[in-house]
C-alpha cells in the first residue's frame, strides 16, 4: 500500500495538516515550538523540564526540538516548526551568527520568534524579544549580598573568569557598580582563576600569602568551580572558609551545595531556568497585539547554605 | 663540536640554574613575604612552597618531553592525555570499587597506551611527530568528554587527597612523588644504555641504526614514557581540589612543558636530554605565574609579564649572547696580559 502514496501526495498531506493546525490554533490552543540548545549539562535540563511544564500548564500544544548542540539542527527545527505552522517558536540560540535566514523565512510565514536564555546577532525586528538572565545583574546581585552580609566593610578579593570572556567582564562590573556605593568595601585584588577549582585554588594560595588571611575578609569569585578551589586553599592555610573568609560565587553547579552544605562557602547564585514563563508571557503579548521590550532580564535566585544539602541531594 | 663541549659545558648548565635564582632573589628584594617560609600546623607554609607544589604537573610533563625532545619529536597531545588519565582516573573512583592502587595503575596504562599509539604513528608509520601528536591534541579532549558524559566529575578519595595535598616528613607528597620520577629517569637515562640509544637516535637516527641500535623501538618507548608522565600529571591535578573540570583540565600544559624544556637549554633539534634542568625550566615558569599572580598585576597583563621575562632568559642563554660574553671575557684578558 505505501508505495501507492507517491511523494506528491504526502506532501498534500503534510500541507492539509498544516492548515488545519493553523486553523485550529487560531480558534483555541496556542501551538509553541521550542528549539533547545540540547541537553549538555544539569542546569540546560532543568530549564527544558521547567518550560515543558509551565507550557502543559498553559495548556499549549508544545512541540520540542532538541538540537544536540548543533546549530544545523536548530535551523531544521525551525524551519520544520515553520512548515507545521506553529503560532510561535521559543529558540535558545547556540550561537550568536548565522541565523538571519531562516528568521526571515519564519518572518515571512508570520511566525514570532522569542529568544531565550542567550541573545543573537541579527537585526532586532525579526525576533520579538530576548528573554534572559543578565550577567550584570547576577554581579549586582552578589554584590548586594555582600553589603548586606558585611554591613558595607569588607577587603574582598576576586576571582575572574577567563581574560576577557563576556561573563566575567559583566560579573566584574556588576559587582563593582554595587561596591562602588559603600567607601568600606574595595577590592584589594583581582586575579584570574581561568573557572577553574585548580586554578581558583592556585590564585587564592598566592593571595593568602601575598596579603595575608587575616586581611582578606570575603571571596568574590566569578564562578562555583573557583570558589571550591579558594575553599581549600583557605582550609589548607589553617583558616575556616564562609567563617573567617566570606566565600559568594555564581552558578548554582551541584558540586557546590555539597561544598557549601559542609560549611565552606556562603552563597551562590543560579541563573534561572525559569524563562520559558516569561518567553510565553512576551509570546502572548505579541499575538495580542501588545508592544513587547526587545529585552527582558530573568532574574535568578540566590542559594544559601541552610539548603544546600537538600538541594545537593535533589540535584545529585 | 666535541671539542667545545668542555668550554661551553658550564653556562649551559649554569643559566638556567642562575635564572631562576635571579629571579626569586629579585622578588625577595622588592617582597621579603614572597621568600619567608614558615612552618606551620606540621607543614612548610610559603610562596617558593606554593611553587614547589604547583610545578608538579608541569615538571612530570616536562620529564616526559624531554625525552621525546631528546629523539628529535615532540609531543602536543600530553595537555589532553591529562584531561583523558584525568577523566579515567575520576570515572574508575566514582563508578567502580577498585582499590586505589588498581585505579593508578589502570590510568596510568591508559597513558602508557595512548603514547604507544603515538610512538606507533611517529617511528613506524612514519608520520612526522609535530602532526602525529597533534592528532590527539585536538581530539583528546572530546575523547575525556565522552568518558565523563561531558560533565566534571567530583570524587571523594582519601589517597587522592593524600596525593592532592597530604604531607610526607612536612614535605608535601606531590613533590616526593616528582622527585622520585625525576630519580627513576635519571638512573634509567644515565646509568643505562637506554638514555645513551634514546639520545643518539636523536641526533641521528640513520646512523644509530648502522650500530645496531632498534632507533624505532626506542622512539616509541619516548613516547610511551611521555603518555605515563602525562598520566600521572593528570591525576595529581585532579586530586588537587578533587574535581576533574575535564573542559580545562591540562589546557595548553604542553606548550608550557616543551618551554621548560627549552628554558632547560634542550634543542628541538633532538640529540640532547638535559633532565634536572627540565625541572629548573618548569620551576622558572612557575615562579613566574606565582610572582603574577601575588603581585597584583592587572590580568590583561599576566602573560606578556611571563612572555617578556621569559624571553629575557632564554636571550641571556642563547649561544649568541654567550659568545659575546666570553669575547668580552677574553678581550679583557687580554688587555691585562
Amino acid at each position: 500500500m505505501k508505495s501507492v502514496v507517491g511523494k506528491p501526495v504526502i506532501k498534500a498531506a503534510l500541507g492539509l495538516a498544516a492548515a488545519t493546525l493553523m486553523s485550529v490554533s487560531a480558534m483555541a490552543e496556542l501551538t509553541v515550538g521550542f528549539v533547545q540548545t540540547g541537553s549538555e549539562s544539569g542546569w540546560r535540563t532543568a530549564f527544558t523540564n521547567a518550560t515543558k511544564a509551565e507550557a502543559e500548564a498553559r495548556g499549549y500544544d508544545f512541540k520540542f526540538a532538541d538540537a544536540q548542540g548543533k546549530q544545523e539542527n536548530q535551523i531544521k527545527a525551525i524551519r520544520s516548526f515553520i512548515v507545521q505552522g506553529v503560532d510561535g517558536i521559543v529558540l535558545a540560540p547556540l550561537v550568536t551568527t548565522g541565523w538571519d535566514k531562516v528568521l526571515k523565512e519564519a518572518d515571512r510565514a508570520g511566525i514570532p520568534v522569542v529568544l531565550v536564555d542567550r541573545g543573537l546577532d541579527s537585526d532586532p525586528s525579526l525576533y520579538v524579544t530576548s528573554v534572559g538572565s543578565d550577567f550584570t545583574m547576577e554581579g549586582a546581585m552578589i554584590g548586594a549580598w555582600m553589603a548586606v552580609e558585611t554591613e558595607g566593610t569588607c577587603d574582598i578579593v576576586e576571582l575572574q573568569g577567563a581574560v576577557g570572556a563576556d561573563a566575567a567582564i559583566k560579573r566584574q562590573a556588576g559587582f563593582a557598580n554595587v561596591i562602588e556605593n559603600f567607601p568600606g568595601m574595595q577590592i584589594i585584588a583581582s586575579q584570574t582563576g581561568s573557572w577553574s577549582s585548580t586554578g581558583g585554588k592556585e590564585v587564592m594560595e598566592s593571595f593568602l600569602k601575598s596579603i595575608g588571611g587575616e586581611n582578606i575578609c570575603a571571596v568574590w569569585a566569578h564562578n562555583d568551580n573557583m570558589a571550591i578551589g579558594a575553599a581549600q586553599a583557605i582550609k589548607e592555610a589553617g583558616l575556616q572558609p564562609s567563617e573567617d573568609i566570606l566565600i559568594a560565587s555564581v552558578d548554582a553547579i551541584t558540586d557546590i551545595f555539597k561544598t557549601m552544605a559542609d560549611g565552606e562557602t556562603n552563597v551562590t547564585l543560579e541563573l534561572s531556568p525559569y524563562q520559558g514563563a516569561a518567553a510565553f508571557d512576551a509570546l502572548e503579548a505579541h499575538l495580542a497585539g501588545e508592544d513587547v521590550p526587545k529585552r527582558i532580564t530573568v532574574p535568578g535566585g540566590l542559594f544559601y547554605p541552610e539548603t544546600a544539602a537538600e538541594e545537593y541531594a535533589r540535584r545529585k | 663540536m666535541m671539542n667545545l663541549k668542555g668550554l661551553s659545558i658550564n653556562p649551559k648548565i649554569w643559566g638556567p640554574i642562575l635564572s631562576l635564582v635571579a629571579i626569586i632573589v629579585i622578588m625577595g628584594i622588592i617582597d621579603p613575604g614572597f621568600v619567608r617560609i614558615e612552618f606551620k600546623d606540621g607543614r612548610f607554609y610559603g610562596s617558593l612552597i606554593d611553587v614547589l607544589v604547583r610545578a608538579t604537573p608541569t615538571a612530570i610533563i616536562a620529564l616526559g618531553m624531554a625525552v621525546v625532545i631528546g629523539t628529535r619529536g615532540i609531543d602536543l597531545s600530553v595537555g589532553s592525555v591529562v584531561a583523558i588519565c584525568g577523566a579515567v582516573a575520576a570515572m574508575l573512583i566514582t563508578e567502580t570499587d577498585l582499590s586505589f592502587a588498581s585505579v593508578m595503575v589502570l590510568s596510568l596504562a591508559a597513558g602508557g597506551v595512548i603514547g604507544m599509539l603515538n610512538g606507533i604513528m611517529v617511528s613506524y608509520i612514519g608520520i612526522q611527530p609535530i602532526i602525529a601528536t597533534l592528532i590527539l591534541m585536538v581530539s583528546g579532549r572530546g575523547i575525556a568528554q565522552l568518558i565523563t558524559g561531558g560533565r566534571s566529575v567530583s570524587f571523594d578519595s582519601v589517597a587522592m587527597d593524600i596525593i592532592g595535598s597530604g604531607m610526607f616528613l612536612a614535605i608535601p607528597v606531590r613533590i616526593w612523588i616528582a622527585a622520585g620520577l625525576l630519580l627513576l629517569t635519571i638512573l634509567v637515562m644515565r646509568k643505562t644504555a637506554i638514555g645513551l640509544f634514546i639520545e643518539s637516535v636523536g641526533a641521528n637516527a640513520r646512523a644509530s641504526r648502522y650500530v645496531g641500535i632498534e632507533a624505532r623501538l626506542f622512539k616509541m618507548f619516548a613516547y610511551v614514557f611521555s603518555g605515563i608522565c602525562a598520566a600521572l600529571a593528570g591525576v595529581i591535578l585532579i586530586a588537587d581540589v578533587g574535581i576533574a573540570e575535564i573542559n580545562r583540565l591540562g589546557l595548553w600544559l604542553e606548550l608550557d612543558a616543551i618551554l621548560a624544556v627549552v628554558l632547560a637549554g634542550g634543542s628541538l633539534n633532538g640529540g640532547r636530554i638535559y633532565l634536572g634542568l627540565t625541572i629548573i625550566g618548569a620551576l622558572i615558569i612557575q615562579t613566574l605565574t606565582t610572582i603574577i599572580f601575588s603581585s597584583g598585576v592587572p590580568v590583561e597583563y599576566n602573560l606578556i609579564v611571563k612572555a617578556s621575562i621569559i624571553l629575557a632568559v632564554l636571550l641571556v642563554q642563547s649561544p649568541t649572547t654567550q659568545a659575546a660574553i666570553k669575547d668580552l671575557n677574553m678581550k679583557r684578558k687580554g688587555v691585562r696580559t
